[in-house]
């Protein structure tokens, strides 16, 4: 029997109360993330219980029991506190997937200070932009990321701490860095800040179309919602030994993969290297994984590499898989059923819902292709493009919508309230993806409705890629559009013209290729440059993106009619 | 070692490697998250620029490109 057990029966008897009641909270008490993962699930007796089972790529393996986790985040919250830091200063979390970016998200949540975590894989003008948008008083790093740091330190007046974890004696540190080890001292009590349902918990930043990335502010009280769904959607109980593949720097690594699970007082486990087949399946063999939480990109890639190598390990103690990020394609359910016995479960939310809004639920019928069905206690439906009213036929396609009010719904866009009033139309929250609704309430994702590129599950704006783009020497303009790709549903693709002096070439080419991945990262690196003499603009002079983007996928270009050559 | 596999050991470092990585020939370049998918892209095409060479995407799997030396197996192939 799932947690959820009969999907119906929870619709029709919802409340978050069921949550609240779990967690022991009642409303207007303190609520702090940070203790919930720790320190409550020791005063429950389970402090022995191991919280994280950590490997990386050369099979060091660390263990951490939840009296661990409980102790090693106070020394984390003393330290930043000795620092000065308080609640509300924001501290950046810029690491690899070592136990200090886990640990030191809760250590962080304790002392009521804004967690903003970063993809490590981020460039440094990646980096730069983000910190400064956030007004970041400190970041917790390791020593080769600090490398990032220190070239973009001299634009960021408020960053006062650049915390190093894995400082090198031998070396000198540098302006405002200071090294810190989390397991050198264990610090038993910790006065844990009384953050409220509305206090500031994290910054994620994503990615806009016309402008710079946008910090989604999230509250405490979103626990509420990531510990239900992961219950229901996940149906993670405290046997399991949990994966979620992926990286905190996104939301899914946090909500799911430290937040949710820790709230259950599940055993999670990390692998902190790069991506192969068989390392990855050795991993869940190794550790017995039960459940695991993964993405399509992922899943592709291990449909490429063939059901052969499936054979050699013993999977047998999956028993629940499930997907987010993009679209999980039909032929991957049908294959993950067929090699594993067990099909992957689609699930469906962003950045800015906090917590999983569409699933296929345990125990419910999946339609191989299908996002699933909305989660109880969320109101959600498709609606009119230009009206804006709910689109009551079934299969027309609309925007997909969400009444607000779910508790790890975003509370603003940081420093920028104008564009999140922008997200909400006559009373819907607009995720910004269109779908259609069949005749059992199952949601099909269309596709994104703005020029966003979703990449392997991320997104990159077109116009963050196109800005640094034109820092290259050689580039005049440039376009950026997404293009099919059969492993990471989308890739991304520049069309540039070149400044005077600089001729076409495939080294120039790659040198366009690797500044961006440099700057920005690998996602946003255009895995192909086009050069064009000049690029569809409109008489205004706006490049129509559209334009090229049809061409790329092949479809029709439609209305031209504002074209500037034409 | 030879000279193709110092050119592919350079450009690596360069490239993907930072003060504290000691990369060698034998250095998991993909499994060990120095290089992941999406720059793989970008040193597939520096191959191919280099020696004038069409990796196909069938060859270019991570496995492949998990080491210089493995690298360098590869490139042999298609300039042989």
């Amino acid at each position: 029997m799932s947690n959820i057990g009969s999907y119906e029966e929870r619709v029709k008897n919802f409340d978050w109360s069921i949550a609240e009641k779990e967690l022991g909270y009642k409303k207007g008490q303190v609520i702090n993330i940070g203790w919930y993962c720790s320190d409550r699930i020791c005063e429950m007796g389970k402090g022995e219980n191991l919280a994280l089972l950590w490997e990386n790529a050369i099979g060091e393996e660390k263990r951490y029991t939840y009296n661990d986790i409980r102790v090693y985040s106070n020394t984390i919250g003393a330290f930043l506190r000795s620092l000065g830091l308080k609640n509300e200063d924001r501290v950046c979390l810029f690491m690899d997937r070592i136990p200090e970016l886990y640990i030191g998200l809760v250590g962080i949540l304790k002392i009521g200070a804004i967690a903003q975590p970063l993809f490590s894989a981020f460039g440094d003008e990646s980096l730069f932009v983000r910190l400064e948008n956030a007004g970041a008083s400190a970041i917790i790093t390791q020593r080769k990321h600090a490398l990032k740091v220190r070239k973009i330190i001299d634009r960021l007046p408020n960053l006062k701490h650049i915390i190093i974890v894995d400082h090198d004696v031998k070396k000198e540190l540098k302006e405002r860095e200071i090294a810190f080890s989390m397991e050198a001292e264990r610090i038993d009590a910790l006065e844990i800040f009384p953050t409220k349902a509305e206090s500031p918990s994290l910054l994620h930043y994503t990615s806009g179309t016309t402008g710079l990335p946008k910090g989604v502010q999230h509250v405490h009280y979103s626990l509420i919602s990531q510990y239900l769904t992961a219950k229901w959607v996940l149906d993670i109980t405290e046997d399991d030994i949990y994966w979620c593949t992926a990286d905190p720097g996104w939301v899914t690594g946090t909500s799911y993969g430290i937040i949710a699970p820790w709230a259950l007082g599940v055993t999670q486990c990390v692998l902190d290297s790069g991506f192969s087949a068989e390392a990855w399946y050795r991993f869940i063999q190794k550790y017995r994984v039960t459940v695991w939480y993964s993405a399509p990109t992922a899943i592709r890639s291990l449909m490429k590499a063939g059901d052969q190598i499936v054979r050699q390990f013993d999977l047998s103690c999956l028993r629940h898989l499930i997907s987010v990020g993009e679209p999980l394609n039909p032929e991957a359910v049908v294959w993950s059923k067929k090699v594993f016995g067990l099909a992957f479960h689609d699930s469906y939310w962003q950045t800015e819902t906090g917590s999983i809004m569409i699933a296929n639920f345990p125990g419910m019928k999946i339609k191989p292709g299908s996002m699933g069905k909305i989660f109880p206690g969320i109101y959600g439906t498709v609606v009119n493009a230009q009206t804006f009213e709910p689109v009551n036929d079934p299969g027309v396609i609309g925007l997909i919508a969400f009444r607000p009010g779910w508790p790890a719904m975003m509370r603003t866009y940081w420093k920028n309230e104008a564009t999140y009033k922008g997200k909400f139309k006559n009373g819907w929250y607009l995720p910004g993806d269109r779908a259609r609704i069949d005749n059992d309430g199952y949601f099909w994702f269309i596709g994104r409705d703005d020029d966003i590129i979703n990449t392997a599950g991320h997104l990159v704006s077109p116009f963050e890629v196109e800005s640094a783009l034109l820092e290259h020497p050689a580039v005049a303009e440039s376009a950026v559009v997404s293009k099919p790709d059969e492993i990471n549903m989308e890739v991304v693709k520049a069309f540039v013209t070149l400044k005077p002096g600089f001729e076409v070439s495939e080294e120039l080419e790659l040198d366009i290729m690797n500044f961006i991945r440099k700057k920005l990262s690998s996602l946003a690196m255009p895995q192909e440059v086009e050069y064009i003499d000049s690029l569809p603009k409109t008489r205004s002079g706006k490049i129509m993106r559209r334009v090229l983007h049809a061409k790329e996928w092949g479809e029709e270009i439609g209305d031209i009619s504002t074209l500037e050559n034409e | 070692m030879d000279d193709l596999k110092d050119v592919i050991l350079e450009y690596v470092i360069e490239e993907y490697g930072d003060e504290d990585d000691k990369i060698t020939c034998e250095t998991p370049l993909i499994s060990g998250g120095l290089v992941d998918s999406f720059s793989m892209v970008s040193l597939k095409r520096f191959l191919e620029v280099k020696y004038k060479i069409s990796i196909t995407d069938e060859d270019a799997s991570p496995e492949a490109f998990d080491s210089v030396n493995k690298i360098a197996d590869l490139v042999r192939r298609f300039i042989s």
